[in-house]
């Protein structure tokens, strides 16, 4: 016996290969377009589970992403040919099976970085968690930077093209599928209780930190996919890739969906994904609209361009010292 | 020894940058309590100021370094007036987090509008103060560029805790940050007082940049984020909404960057500040000096 | 002097106030009492600025100043002592009343109204060097009625003047409270949980329940009121 969405997330994945059996015959630009869709959506829906579900706001989401991504690409480079060997083949079967164990592991050893991050940080609230997980992520980046046999600063170059249509839109449903049962879950409706009211979330019995910490290693699992997908994609990765502007591009795509709406969220993440694109005969203003939209968008729009129901504040969090008691 | 001293030095003059820049950070969040991620945006817009300004202005004199500094001061005090009238008043009333993010979006846009006008490449920044090196008895070397921060850093701070002990609008701060309501209460325009931090905050800022960009002789739009993230570390190490903790935190991140960059973990500087913010917000969230005080803005 | 007239104040969906008026004359003490969460201290911030108004007028001086916000209208001769005192207590004693005077700009004058403080309230003057927050309660009451003073006002609103202080010294600031009514002719608007008290010094006296006022008098009249008395007067 199926339940709907599990349905719906078989139908997906089965049409994410049907989709693939025919991508050869897309555009390479369009593809690759189409998979950094793809990738964004995965790092968007696995942000908001952390940011909007439970309203803890992270800033450190691209250090994770830099986990997977070098784990991944470290076990295609480095594992990768001593598993042909011992398969004595390097067909597309076996390439896969490799890739499957890349991404896997990648995600494992993020998720791992985030309950490392997640076990002290989220004992801070509002601003100053936001800056703790930037200061990790930017840690995380340092430490790379100076681990020689990843590359060091120069990164890694030359990791083999596994990414294609499928696994992304795999990993897309799959992580649109996990996001959705677990807020829905009887057991989820305790991180909407966490973003409501951690005091109220608390007195009722649940253990807040708990759920923050579930979300938090959760969201570093798929972020950490999401970079396995995006190196095997770029094939070539080094440390800049993964600052802290990136991820504030994650932030913006959360936040311009509408901060635990899902739906939303994946829209926004199109729409940010597709926008440069747009955007490139005017390049050079591409990035000051992009900033100036933000600010405008807090202004007017705090509760997101795709949430209909109006939500004020983006946390439960306290008012600023100016607010009129 | 001596080179022991020289470090010192060094870490000193990087430290009193620092604490310039985080004297911002601390006085808004005083009088807000939230974090200006746009603030290390004004620091750099600061250098470019300065870099603008000394075209027509005689290099290498001390008459007309001091006019680039007060000029690039002037505009980005302005420039700190603007941001929190246009971004951050109209959010007042809100949650801390959409002012935060709205704060990124600005940071963002100065970083996007400074790589649009000013263009993307580094430029060099010219020498404004007369060049010379000093040599001390033991051995110890000190650039004319290291003594200009000292003395402008010392300068500044006692003018800044001159204001904020001695001055009518200085006490007004410190009210404003003790209790918004009770400051209205007496007559006090909190959006005045909250719009002289932000000027003041920022010209400091700018301060801040113009050394910094005198000893480091390169800037670009995008020079302001690492150092910011640094200052606002040396914010909360001394304890934010602390202006002297800002000042220690400045000059003890200073120290201990130049120590361990000169040392074989050099590799590691960048993440020595990140790593001191998670210890002191899981360990001694009030900062060094935040606890001993009960004085804040 | 003061004249409100049907004022309402909801929060959020809550109406705290359901349509109050009331009326301070010229050199009056004025007493609002009622129990915890009547109303007081809303109609209080309501009509010095603190508070967004639902509707209704505020009157001071003929003048509506309805919505205008707080710091102007301390410009207009209105001081009001919040509930919880709110002294700055990150600030010396002297430099709270120095904020007292912030719109003032005569020098002689503040001179003047500091030592008019000082003299009503010696124990200032003793510990003016010292941070507000080392004050006992009492003290940072006197502090707090002090900074008040600083503006000169006209109009006085004291919000709980008694709370959480020691018995001698509620009544030491009470006789303060009219010596200031006598000596500089300000009006006064008191709010009290203590009714005896309030009703000991006051003129005339109004009793606020659930938003609404529902008894107006003569103190010495509401003293003697049997409702009065049970409700608030601790039966006897």
């Amino acid at each position: 016996m199926l339940t709907r969405s599990q349905l719906v997330l078989l139908t997906a994945i089965a049409l994410s290969v049907v989709v693939s059996l025919f991508s050869n015959q897309i555009d390479p630009y369009y593809l690759l377009v189409i998979i950094n869709v793809g990738i964004n959506v995965t790092l968007a829906v696995s942000l908001n589970l952390v940011n909007g579900y439970t309203g803890q706001f992270s800033l450190g989401h691209a250090g994770f992403m830099a986990v997977g991504a070098y784990t991944a690409s470290a076990i295609s480079l480095f594992v990768g040919p001593k598993f042909f060997a011992a398969l004595g083949s390097h067909g597309t079967p076996a390439a896969g099976a490799l890739f499957f164990l890349a991404l896997i592991v990648g995600g494992l050893v993020a998720a791992f970085a985030g309950l490392i991050v997640g076990i002290p940080s989220l004992r801070l609230k509002g601003d100053y968690l936001a800056i703790v997980t930037l200061g990790f992520g930017e840690i995380i980046r340092v430490i790379f930077r100076n681990i020689e046999s990843l590359g060091g600063a120069l990164g890694l170059n030359g990791i083999p093209p596994y990414t294609n249509f499928f696994w992304t839109y795999g990993v897309v449903a799959i992580t649109v599928y996990v996001v959705i049962s677990m807020v829905h879950s009887t057991y989820g409706r305790g991180f909407l209780a966490v973003h409501d009211d951690e005091v109220a979330a608390e007195a009722m019995g649940l253990n807040t930190t708990r759920y923050k910490i579930i979300a938090f290693v959760v969201g570093a699992f798929f972020a950490g996919i999401a970079g396995g997908l995006f190196s095997h994609s770029v094939t070539s990765i080094d440390p800049r890739g993964f600052d802290f502007i990136r991820s504030i591009e994650i932030v913006v795509m959360v936040i311009l969906g509408g901060m635990g709406n899902t739906v939303g969220v994946i829209l926004a993440a199109i729409l940010l994904t597709l926008l440069p694109e747009f955007l490139r005969p005017i390049a050079e203003y591409r990035m000051m609209i992009y900033s100036l939209l933000l600010i405008v968008l807090m202004l007017t729009r705090p509760q997101g361009l795709f949430t209909i129901r109006k939500k004020l504040s983006v946390s439960a969090g306290e008012k600023g010292p100016m607010a009129k008691a | 020894m001596t080179e022991f001293l020289q470090q010192l030095i060094n870490g000193l003059s990087l430290g009193a940058i620092y604490a310039l820049i985080a004297l911002g950070y601390t006085m808004v969040y005083g009088v807000l309590r939230f974090i200006n991620f746009a603030h290390s945006d004004v620091f750099m817009v600061g250098a470019f100021a300065g870099y603008y300004i000394s075209k027509r202005i005689p290099r290498e004199s001390l008459g007309g370094g001091l006019l680039v500094l007060a000029g690039a001061m002037l505009i980005c005090a302005i420039l700190g007036i603007v941001i929190e009238r246009l971004a951050y008043r109209p959010l007042r009333s809100r949650s801390k987090l959409n002012v935060l993010i709205t704060a990124i979006g600005v940071s963002l846009l100065l970083e996007n509008a400074g790589q649009f006008f000013f263009g993307a490449n580094p430029k060099v920044f010219p020498a404004l103060f007369p060049v010379k090196t000093f040599t001390f008895g033991n051995g110890l070397v000190m650039s004319s560029n290291q003594m200009a921060v000292f003395i402008v850093a010392i300068i500044l701070l006692v003018s800044l805790q001159f204001i904020v002990r001695k001055t009518k609008i200085g006490t007004a701060m410190r009210a404003v940050s003790f209790n918004p309501t009770a400051a209205s209460l007496v007559g006090i325009n909190n959006d005045v007082v909250i719009s002289f931090t932000f000027g003041l905050g920022s010209a400091l800022a700018a301060a801040g940049g113009i050394l910094y960009a005198l000893n480091y002789p390169s800037i670009d739009p995008l020079m302001g984020i690492l150092p910011g993230l640094k200052a606002f570390v040396a914010a909360v190490l001394g304890g934010i909404g602390n202006i002297p903790g800002a000042a220690l935190g400045g000059l003890l991140l200073g120290i201990i960057e130049t120590f361990v960059n000169g040392s074989r973990f050099s590799t590691y500087t960048d993440a020595i500040a990140f790593a001191i913010l998670i210890l002191i917000l899981l360990f001694r969230p009030a900062g060094l000096l935040g606890k001993l005080q009960v004085e804040k803005v | 002097m003061l004249e409100i007239k049907n004022l309402k104040v909801n929060y959020g969906a809550i109406t705290a106030l359901q349509g109050i008026s009331l009326e301070v004359k010229q050199g009056d003490i004025v007493t609002l009492i009622g129990a915890n969460g009547a109303g007081k201290t809303t109609t209080l911030r309501a009509i010095s600025g603190l508070l967004k108004l639902q509707s209704g007028e505020v009157l001071y001086q003929g003048r509506n100043i309805a919505n205008m916000p707080a710091h102007q209208i301390v410009k207009l001769g209105m001081s009001h002592v919040p509930e919880g005192r709110m002294v700055f207590a990150n600030l010396t004693v002297l430099e709270n009343l120095q904020m007292g005077a912030y719109l003032r700009k005569d020098k002689k004058g503040i001179q003047q109204e500091m030592d008019y403080v000082f003299s009503v309230f010696p124990r200032l003057k003793e510990r003016q060097k010292q941070v507000a927050g080392t004050l006992s309660g009492g003290e940072q009451q006197m502090l707090a009625i002090g900074r008040a003073l600083m503006s000169k006002p006209k109009f006085l609103m004291l919000d709980e003047p008694s709370l959480g202080i020691a018995p001698l010294l509620v009544k030491t600031i009470f006789e303060k409270i009219v010596e200031i009514n006598k000596q500089q002719g300000i009006s006064i608007l008191l709010v009290e949980q203590n009714a005896n008290l309030a009703l000991e010094i006051s003129r005339y006296g109004y009793v606020l329940e659930t938003g609404r006022i529902i008894l107006q008098d003569q103190s010495a009249a509401l003293r003697q009121n049997p409702q009065v008395k049970s409700a608030y007067l601790g039966g006897g």
